[in-house]
């Protein structure tokens, strides 16, 4: 049989390997620059101008930089938990009402304690609050779907509607501070800014939550590659007939997949209402809960790519304020489309699921 | 002798994949030939490339002396080439006059002219012998059918050369004999016909000339007058290998016409290879065999599937240890529904399934298995393996909970336990990491064997398709482990479309049709000609019915 | 992979190309005396042709007439607020302005850290302390507010004189309670000239994204107008862009917002109340260029011209006289103190 079964082929070089994977977002951002460059020429303004405004106001000073830290720390929570669900085969569109239903947790618990509450307690509890705020908000859809097998992008979207409303009633009607769209401070549990320690970011938002998002996205590795429920989990987004097969209980691992989910999500919220204001306001994050689809599929769906994907998009965000001067907001806006639509077609797991999309209208 | 096909040095590759190289074939016009290899030769490749489907990376094709390297499926279609293909492709909404005017219907006026489409079908039906109601809706057509309709669709087109990918993969034996004379007397009508298939005993029987290709590469050719089963097998995997039909018949092409007898030949040598075998290593005590308390035990078993309530149709039966039981028939006939509500994949709407005496009709899968019931499942593409995982991690999907501790898995025994089970079953490449999507069928079934019969105490073992879609090799040693199972003691339901199969491994024969076990035979009643009528619905009930 | 390296080459190569073109008058450097004034924008308000715009054209106005140089930022999120005011504080402007009482926090916080940097929000919403009492903002932050009930109870007596029916529309945009002025003022308006016309109110939405949401505004005044309302007063950003469009579709009339709204749909525009931003934001720049600038509460109503409602060539041919003097008395008796205008529900 020898003679017919393939062979282990030669290991190709390590910069080979390195470039399969990392040669097709490459390509699509540079697409995305040149994009860049032909709108910045047909609003009359200098491309490089523009790209050095950009790289000036986001990498190139301390409290650019924070700002680019602070934004890429909600989109690495929300993109991993747009993450998860699609490794188990989901697509949870839910991570804007997750993050801001965890936000208000978070902030109604910050509100509850008492001043005095040791930092650590109040942050940890704080913390918990976020969680199960996110999962709260994805637990209808998980039910709906792992009960009724109703789509989760149908339920996650309409959840999202619903935790608005919701949230701004109790937020107009319940807890407002007058005149405005925020809770009252929180009395403990505010996350210290980075700026304590690194004075060069002061000014900026960026906080020690942070160091959650980088603890969760570790955490998601672990779960996905490392334990028994991420091997189901897996299996399930694979290939759910298999993961049947295997004795995996389908429904019960979405129901869990999308509720840690909403917590990966719901703990985004924790880096505006405690790292930043010390409140929860109306509209928050507003789009950051979808951003993280973007986020999730450059990143590839692994938690790496994920944070590496967050500081990009991160970027964007931030460097729109600087170029704002020479372009329209709106340029910005266009050329983060581009980098979306142009990585994501050249990822294979996106391709993977527009096939299947084709298949079925076929 | 003129020649049809010429492909000369073909070089195709996809991404890293060399599909072919240096492939080569010579059709002579008004013969049937036969391109046979183990899964992933390059047979369907090189074939689709003579279709135009595909270009060559490299090399030349002629047809009918004509360079036409590189040409498209339009020219190909126009030059009078067609390819059936394996997986149907018909609008199962439309009727079959419908289908095969699609994108050239005739009109009158306006409209459709549906009566002259249906009158120039029924004449090319009359013409060629391949016999469909044109009016007929294909949904509603019966798998044998639709392959006919498949090489009408080809025929209306003008094609005279004609390529057939493994068209008797889902057909039954009296239906493959139909497809047989049909291409028989394409032939005598001038055309050409070039059929890819695995099975060696077709080879034999249908072929005027074989090429056999291994490894993208093309080994040889030979007139089929003088091959044997064993002589082609040996150039397909280049060595011996012994074969679960007869190695030592004299070539069937003698007496084309009676495919039946040449099967009852098969299988009386089936039997006495078995004897044969049973004098060496695997001695069991056949006496034992139907004796002792079922292992396994289905009883008035009704399951529905998205068409009818009754796919399973109250059906009963019982597979006692040390016993193969070979469940035959035609796929379609509620074999995938029973095996699933067996494992726990889908729901009984009544009756019950008893494991070892114990009812485990409302257990979950993982229940069932770590009650000791195995299963290589029907496909393994969709269930048997996650393609994507590498092979240490497919040889615990099942036992995922047997290899955790704590919530994380432990590794370094998924590890051991790769490297076990990769030696005890030869699979190539024998590298733990490798993605099941990146080995033959062989070696996937491989996969999934090793799992299932080494990964868990069992005593019932589902065995559903188990050599499909597997090189000739492979089934060798897949039958192999499957005997020394059954003389370990173990219970086998073995469910096969493939009739030389379930008659070379069985000890009990039955065949499902319409939901229901129609017959159950001691394997030394059971042959194809026995079978066949039962399989096609020509036989129904009946004092053999049940068990 | 050896294409995708070379489509990689091909793409570097044209980029630096491209960073080299260099447009005529493409970068624009701030030169000669005058005052530096940032201006950031709500959150998708640029373009909104009320509220926002107003505060553009404020800073139209004063960069003819006082030759100040004006930068706009239009931030994308939640936290880009307080980064536009710091990036334009920190750039050194004379006097930085957040457009909407959203920026209110983060202007404070800014005036408190750039004490040489002047500040004004409109629509700045007074913070309470924890007794209840309002807190002041720091001495370099102008708050500007109005009295958008006053302007709101105006047009609503002129919507009930020349309605010509008992039921009189209202459509706001997030369902909160700086737009519930505008309803009650406008109710209060109603009522005072016909005690027995109803009207009906409702909202696009219940987050900010209902000002932006002119599809929803149309559906909201088609349904009313069919239910028989003549006149309807939109405050609810570019969603009233919907409401007009249902105003021009059946030839009804509405009622703008913020700024003078009528070119949005020319004879369906019975008129609009205007709040002064462009005047409150000219004044501002002017304040400051004279050195006249001081922080503290402002608030602008009928009496300071902060609010209004147009009356002028354009719709003057959709109000009677009787009209006009009802509504003109009915301002006096507000300035006089006489009527107080309710603003809660």
């Amino acid at each position: 049989m020898a003679a017919t079964e393939a062979t282990v082929p030669p290991r190709d070089p390590w910069y080979q390997r390195l470039m399969e994977p990392l040669l097709p977002p490459l390509t699509a951002l540079l697409i995305a620059a040149v994009v860049g460059d032909l709108l910045i020429l047909s609003f009359g303004q200098s491309p490089r101008e523009v790209f050095r405004l950009l790289v000036e106001g986001t990498w190139a000073n301390a409290y650019g930089f924070g700002q680019v830290l602070y934004k890429a720390t909600t989109l690495a929570c929300t993109g991993l938990a747009v993450a998860l669900g699609i490794r188990a085969g989901m697509f949870n569109i839910g991570a804007e009402g997750q993050l801001a239903l965890g936000g208000f947790a978070a902030a109604m618990v910050g509100l509850g304690l008492p001043a005095g509450t040791p930092a650590a307690l109040a942050v940890l509890l704080c913390l918990l609050a976020a969680g199960a705020g996110g999962s709260l908000a994805a637990a209808v859809p998980g039910a709906l779907k792992a009960r009724f097998g109703a789509s989760e992008v149908i339920v996650t979207i309409m959840m999202n509607f619903i935790v608005a409303a919701l949230l701004n009633w109790l937020v107009a009607t319940k807890v407002s501070v007058a005149e405005s769209l925020h809770t009252p401070e929180i009395h403990a549990g505010a996350v210290p800014r980075l700026a304590e320690v690194i004075p060069a970011f002061h000014g900026s938002a960026a906080n020690f939550t942070i160091l959650v998002a980088i603890a969760l996205a570790i955490a998601v590795w672990w779960y996905l590659f490392r334990t028994r429920a991420g091997y189901e989990l897996r299996a399930v987004g694979l290939q759910p007939d298999a993961a049947e097969y295997g004795g995996i209980d389908v429904g019960r691992t979405w129901w869990r997949t999308l509720l840690l989910s909403g917590a990966l999500a719901g703990l985004g919220g924790v880096n505006y209402v405690l790292g930043y204001k010390q409140y929860y306001e109306e509209g928050f994050a507003a789009g950051a809960g979808y951003l993280g689809i973007a986020v999730a599929l450059v990143g590839r769906n692994h938690p790496g790519g994920v944070l590496v994907a967050s500081l990009l998009f991160a970027t964007l965000s931030q460097g729109a304020l600087a170029v704002n001067a020479l372009v329209p907001k709106q340029m910005v806006d266009v050329l983060t489309a581009v980098v979306i639509i142009a990585v994501a077609t050249a990822v294979p797991e996106v391709q993977r699921m527009l096939r299947a999309v084709r298949g079925r209208l076929a | 002798m003129s020649v049809a096909i010429r492909a000369s040095g073909i070089r195709k590759v996809f991404g890293d994949c060399v599909a072919n190289r240096n492939a080569s074939l010579e059709v002579a016009t008004g013969e049937i030939h036969a391109v046979v290899g183990e899964n992933g030769a390059g047979k369907s490749t090189l074939m689709r490339m003579i279709a135009g489907m595909y270009a060559p990376d490299a090399g030349t094709l002629e047809v009918n002396g004509r360079d036409v390297t590189g040409w498209s499926t339009r020219e190909a279609i126009a030059a009078g080439v067609g390819m059936v293909h394996q997986h149907f492709m018909l609008v199962p909404t439309l009727t079959v006059a419908e289908n095969l005017v699609l994108g050239q219907e005739p009109r009158a006026g306006l409209q459709f002219d549906r009566a002259g489409a249906e009158a120039a079908v029924r004449a090319l039906c009359e013409r060629t012998g391949l016999k469909v109601d044109p009016a007929r809706r294909v949904a509603d057509l019966t798998v044998g059918e639709l392959q006919r309709v498949e090489i009408l669709k080809v025929l209306f087109r003008g094609a005279k050369i004609l390529i057939l990918d493994e068209p008797t993969a889902v057909l039954s034996p009296p239906e493959v004999t139909e497809l047989w004379k049909v291409l028989r007397a394409l032939v005598a009508q001038g055309g050409t016909v070039v059929l890819i298939t695995h099975k060696l005993d077709e080879v034999i029987e249908v072929s005027q000339r074989i090429t056999v290709m291994r490894a993208g590469e093309t080994v040889g050719q030979t007139d089929t007058a003088g091959a044997t089963p064993a002589s082609i097998a040996r150039m397909m995997v280049g060595r011996e290998v012994r074969l679960a039909g007869d190695d030592h018949a004299e070539p069937p092409t003698a007496n084309p016409q009676t495919a039946d007898g040449r099967r009852q030949t098969e299988a009386k040598t089936a039997d006495g290879r078995r004897q044969m075998a049973g004098t060496a290593s695997e001695a069991r005590p056949i006496a034992n065999a139907g004796t002792g308390s079922a292992a396994l035990s289905v009883r008035a078993l009704t399951v529905a599937s998205s068409r009818r309530p009754n796919e399973v149709d109250n059906l009963s039966f019982e597979v006692r240890p040390g016993e193969i039981f070979g469940i035959a028939g035609v796929e379609g006939n509620g074999q995938t529904e029973l095996i699933e509500a067996i494992a726990g994949l889908r729901p009984a709407v009544s009756g019950s399934v008893q494991l070892g005496g114990t009812d485990i009709t409302g257990w979950t899968v993982r229940q069932r298995a770590d009650a000791g019931l195995s299963h290589i499942p029907e496909d393994r593409h969709r269930r048997g393996l996650v393609l994507e995982y590498s092979i240490a991690d497919d040889l615990i999907l099942g036992l995922q909970h047997r290899f955790s501790r704590g919530l994380a898995l432990v590794r370094d025994r998924i590890g051991r336990n790769a490297d076990e089970r990769i030696t005890q079953f030869d699979v190539r490449p024998a590298s733990a990491t490798t993605p099941a999507r990146a080995l033959s069928g062989g070696n996937q079934q491989k996969v999934v064997i090793a799992r299932e019969l080494r990964g868990r105490e069992f005593s019932v073992l589902l065995a559903v398709q188990p050599t499909r879609g597997v090189d000739v090799g492979a089934i060798e040693f897949i039958h192999d482990q499957l005997r020394a199972a059954r003389n370990a003691g173990k219970a086998i339901l073995l469910v096969s479309a493939d009739l030389v199969e379930v008659l070379a491994l069985s000890d009990r024969v039955g065949v499902m049709y319409g939901g229901r076990l129609v017959v159950t035979l001691p394997r030394a009643e059971a042959s194809a000609s026995v079978l066949g009528p039962w399989m096609t619905g020509a036989m129904t009930g009946g004092s053999h019915g049940g068990h | 992979m050896r294409k995708l390296i070379v489509a990689l080459l091909v793409l570097v190569a044209v980029h630096l190309a491209l960073l080299f073109i260099e447009p005529d008058g493409a970068t624009r450097v701030a030169t000669g005396d005058g005052v530096d004034v940032g201006i950031v924008f709500d959150v998708g308000g640029r373009g909104d042709k009320s509220f926002n715009d107003g505060a553009f054209l404020g800073a139209e106005r004063a960069m003819k007439e006082l030759g100040a140089r004006v930068r706009f930022i239009e931030p994308g999120e939640g936290s880009d607020r307080e980064a536009g005011l710091r990036l334009l504080a920190a750039e050194g402007m004379d006097l930085v302005i957040g457009v909407g009482f959203i920026f209110s926090d983060d202007l404070t916080l800014l005036a408190k850290e750039y004490p040489g940097v002047k500040f004004a929000g409109v629509d700045y919403a007074v913070a309470i302390d924890a007794n209840g009492k309002p807190v002041p903002p720091p001495d370099n932050l102008a708050a500007l507010k109005f009295r958008e009930e006053e302007g709101s109870f105006l047009v609503g007596a002129l919507a009930a004189l020349v309605g010509k029916s008992k039921k009189l529309g209202f459509v706001g945009g997030m369902d909160f309670p700086l737009i519930h002025k505008f309803e009650m003022g406008y109710r209060a308006g109603v009522q005072a000239v016909c005690p027995d016309c109803t009207v009906i109110a409702q909202y696009a939405g219940v987050t900010p994204d209902a000002f932006k949401n002119p599809g929803r505004g149309q559906e909201l005044g088609l349904s009313q107008y069919q239910q028989g309302v003549n006149v309807i007063f939109h405050a609810s950003g570019s969603t009233g862009l919907g409401v007009f469009e249902a105003a021009r579709r059946l030839g009804k009339l509405a009622i703008g917002v913020d700024a003078d709204q009528y070119g949005e749909a020319p004879g369906f525009i019975l008129t609009s109340m205007v709040k002064g931003v462009d005047e409150a934001v000219f004044g501002a720049i002017r304040q400051v260029r004279d050195g006249s600038f001081r922080g503290g509460i402002f608030e602008l109503g009928l009496k300071e011209r902060g609010v209004n409602y147009i009356d002028d060539a354009n719709n003057a041919a959709l109000i009677t006289t009787e009209a006009r003097e009802r509504v003109e008395a009915l301002r006096a008796e507000i300035i006089a103190g006489r009527i107080t205008v309710p603003s809660t529900k």
